[in-house]
């Protein structure tokens, strides 16, 4: 009886190395077109100059070159690199709070989750839309606009940030939260912990892996953001320097190689290729670093 | 533990999931690769079809289509509706396939950007100015001498590349200036014989402006300069500077650098219109009003638009006029308006020969044919050909009245601004700021938008 039972699942364990393949091929197939080729191909237009992809011609790394010489990207880069942090503070504390006072066990506090997710839901060039509208509304009294001055661009746009993504952070985070063995924190409470104590020296080192998660997210996102930033402010308002040369003062990464790629210069297109290329080892780059570095933290019971 | 680190990835994965299907425009943007291998993945699909066509279910039309099919990339959003209808006419009359798609407002060159880079790329698309040629030159066919080159009635709005191959051939003319409500102007004490220079404009517009609680309207709609509005400004008024600085001699290319010489006029008539308007200009950055519908409903008398408003303002302003740009230039009294066009119609070089003969045969119906060029022309305005219905748009008739009685027509210099989207976007930049703040400081900065802006845009396109 007994060698029999093992041939079953020694056949089976054939039959399955046997015919995986077949079963991983759709999503490997999928994979490698919508992710694997693109990116090859990406990276070998970013040496080529092109109008239309299906007739690139290659011109080395002359692309690369007037990337980094490129002022406006330059801008773009450290404009990107102070939004992704101050956002990324901001969402991350604030969805962390809402998230220990969701799981406090008041009432309605599925309701709250509910409410607190919904921004997720809508569309990032809606949201730009609508935030300007409301941004604008308030400014007006004030005889300005959002469009006037990059300060409330920026802080605009770190509002919109909040208001979208603290509530995705949030569940995260109350999935972690909900996590914490009771009687870790029974024992926290007999020894005599203050809540204070409590939540510092207990809860938040047993939920580190939702940090690990949130923060890659939201640096990630931060560093990616496009929709928001193009329906908010497309970049206004832009410095203009003696000689007719613009910066434009809101402009994040993602969209400025979007501006670049839609100019008219024939070469143009190459360049916001180049930048993509950049952008994409940058964004990648310090998310493993954080991901590595924030591992660490995480504590194992 | 662990399973707490499995129920936090999985409730993460969760949510990532939801977003990706909800997001999906969050991925289109920001990586231009997958983008672009979206257009090729698509291309085996519509290969398919076009294979498949003619040896399986299109029997019944395929012999009379000759095998050829019209793919016309529309430039024009407004007039989308009556194209389908003419497409379908025509399809339903010869049976020859004819598929009008049509860019979303503003994006005309980035998509057709990605559609001509498709396996079945338009077959009929625009190349409005000379940037247009520029880029698109090889991508078009040779029309001189061809049956549509011989309809036509002026050879005024072809573009021609510099061997003298005729690119792209007018299929309308627009015009634009100051849309003028007669009736409100009458009831302010005016007469539109007053307005025959800016001075004259200027002393209705404030008079109006000034009386506007008793009046119950006022001057001049909302100069909004959100991406609805701005081109108003930034495109067609700034054409009246362009305009004189060419001193008579049309630009045949742009030029790397504008003087700014008449920036002065341009800003007379521009700060007219803000301040004597519906709207306070500290609010126009982001828009959010209705100029078209402030002109209709008789809330202002001026609106600063072109011909083909004429449909959407006829039936409640019947009397509705366009005078000129009148903004100071000595001799302005034999001003016209602003003629010309931006829709030329240009034949895919890369075509197969069956869809270049059928794309040509559609277009000579449609110049030819009395029902679909009526219907053309009444969404077009006008129509340059021998045996196009006649326009009964009124802008474009003023036109004509300016110039039989002599004026100066002001040709679109406007056209040749370097780096367009980016140029104007500047402008709107600094415009926001003067809105703000009419000091002569940020007045300083819209003429370095206006002027070292040219100069700057164009280094960035030709160097």
């Amino acid at each position: 009886m007994k060698s029999k039972k093992i041939t079953a699942t020694n056949s089976l364990q054939k039959a399955t190395k046997r015919w995986g393949f077949l079963f991983m091929g759709p999503v490997l197939i999928a994979f490698i077109i919508g992710f694997i080729w693109p990116f090859i191909q990406g990276i070998w237009l970013s040496m080529c100059q092109f109008r239309l992809i299906s007739d690139a011609k290659f011109i080395g790394f002359g692309n690369y070159v007037k990337t980094f010489q490129d002022a406006s990207f330059r801008h773009a880069f450290w404009y990107t690199a102070m939004f992704a942090v101050v956002s990324l503070v901001f969402i991350n504390v604030l969805a962390f709070i809402v998230a220990y006072i969701l799981t406090l066990e008041i009432k309605g506090s599925n309701l709250f989750r509910t409410v607190f997710f919904m921004p997720n839901l809508i569309g990032g060039i809606v949201l730009g839309y609508i935030w300007s509208m409301i941004f604008d509304g308030i400014l007006g009294r004030y005889q300005t606009s959002i469009l006037l001055e990059s300060k409330y661009g920026f802080w605009g746009l770190i509002i919109l940030m909040c208001w979208q993504q603290i509530g995705y952070m949030m569940i995260i985070y109350v999935a972690g939260l909900q996590n914490v063995p009771g009687d870790i924190l029974e024992a926290a409470r007999i020894d005599g912990a203050t809540s204070m104590q409590t939540l510092f020296k207990v809860t938040i080192p047993n939920v580190m892996s939702s940090f690990t998660i949130c923060i890659f997210l939201s640096l990630t996102n931060g560093f990616k953001l496009f929709d928001q930033n193009l329906a908010l402010t497309g970049g206004q308002p832009f410095i203009i320097q003696p000689g007719g040369t613009t910066i434009k003062t809101t402009e994040m990464l993602a969209l400025n190689i979007y501006n670049t790629f839609y100019s008219s210069n024939t070469t143009s297109q190459g360049v916001a290729q180049a930048k993509a290329v950049v952008f994409f080892i940058l964004v990648a780059g310090l998310g493993l670093l954080q991901l590595s570095y924030t591992r660490k933290r995480e504590v194992q019971q | 533990m662990k399973k707490k680190i499995v129920s936090t990835m999985l409730c993460a994965a969760m949510i990532t999931t939801m977003l990706a299907g909800c997001g999906g425009s969050d991925n289109g943007g920001t990586a231009d690769a997958p983008a672009a291998d979206d257009s090729a993945t698509e291309a085996p699909a519509a290969d398919d079809s076009a294979t498949e066509a003619p040896a399986a279910d299109d029997s019944a039309a395929a012999p009379a289509a000759g095998g050829g099919s019209v793919y016309w990339l529309n430039f024009k959003p407004e007039s989308d509706e009556v194209l389908q209808e003419v497409a379908a006419d025509y399809t339903a009359k010869t049976g020859v396939e004819v598929k009008v798609v049509t860019a979303a407002s503003g994006t005309y060159s980035t998509t057709l950007l990605s559609e001509m880079d498709k396996s079945a790329p338009p077959t009929l698309f625009v190349i409005g100015n000379q940037a247009g040629v520029k880029d698109w030159k090889d991508y078009a066919l040779d029309l001189n001498g061809t049956a549509i080159a011989n309809e036509l009635n002026t050879d005024a709005y072809n573009l021609y590349d510099e061997t003298g191959k005729l690119v792209s051939i007018g299929y309308c003319y627009e015009c634009y200036g100051i849309i003028v409500n007669p009736d409100l102007i009458e009831q302010a004490g005016h007469t539109m014989d007053e307005i025959k220079n800016f001075d004259g404009l200027k002393a209705v517009a404030e008079d109006i402006h000034a009386r506007a609680d008793e009046l119950g309207f006022d001057a001049f709609s909302s100069s909004d300069m959100d991406d609805s509005s701005s081109w108003r400004f930034t495109g067609h008024m700034a054409n009246l500077e362009y305009y004189y600085e060419q001193e008579g001699t049309a630009w045949t290319e742009c030029p790397p650098t504008i003087t700014g010489k008449y920036l002065d006029n341009f800003k007379n008539l521009y700060d007219l219109c803000i301040n004597n308007s519906l709207t306070d200009p500290k609010e126009l950055a982001t828009g959010g009003h209705d100029a078209e519908n402030e002109f209709k409903t008789g809330q202002a008398a001026f609106f600063v638009n072109g011909s083909w408003e004429y449909e959407a303002v006829k039936a409640d302003v019947p009397n509705a006029t366009m005078i000129p740009y009148y903004c100071g230039v000595a001799g302005e009294e034999k001003a016209g308006l602003n003629c010309g066009t931006e829709n030329c119609w240009a034949i895919n070089s890369k075509a197969s020969a069956e869809d270049q003969q059928a794309t040509m045969d559609f277009m000579v119906w449609c110049v030819t044919d009395p029902d679909a060029s009526r219907k053309l022309v009444d969404t077009f305005g006008v129509m340059p050909y021998k045996s196009a219905a006649e326009s009964t748009n009124g802008f474009l008739a003023a036109a004509d009245k300016y110039t039989s009685d002599g004026c100066y027509v002001m040709n679109w210099a406007t056209n040749f601004q370097p780096n367009v989207d980016s140029y104007r976007a500047t402008l709107v930049s600094a415009l926001n700021q003067y809105n703000a703040d009419q000091s002569d400081a940020n007045w300083e900065t819209v003429r370095m938008a206006f002027v070292d802006g040219w100069a700057a845009e164009y280094n960035a396109v030709n160097n």
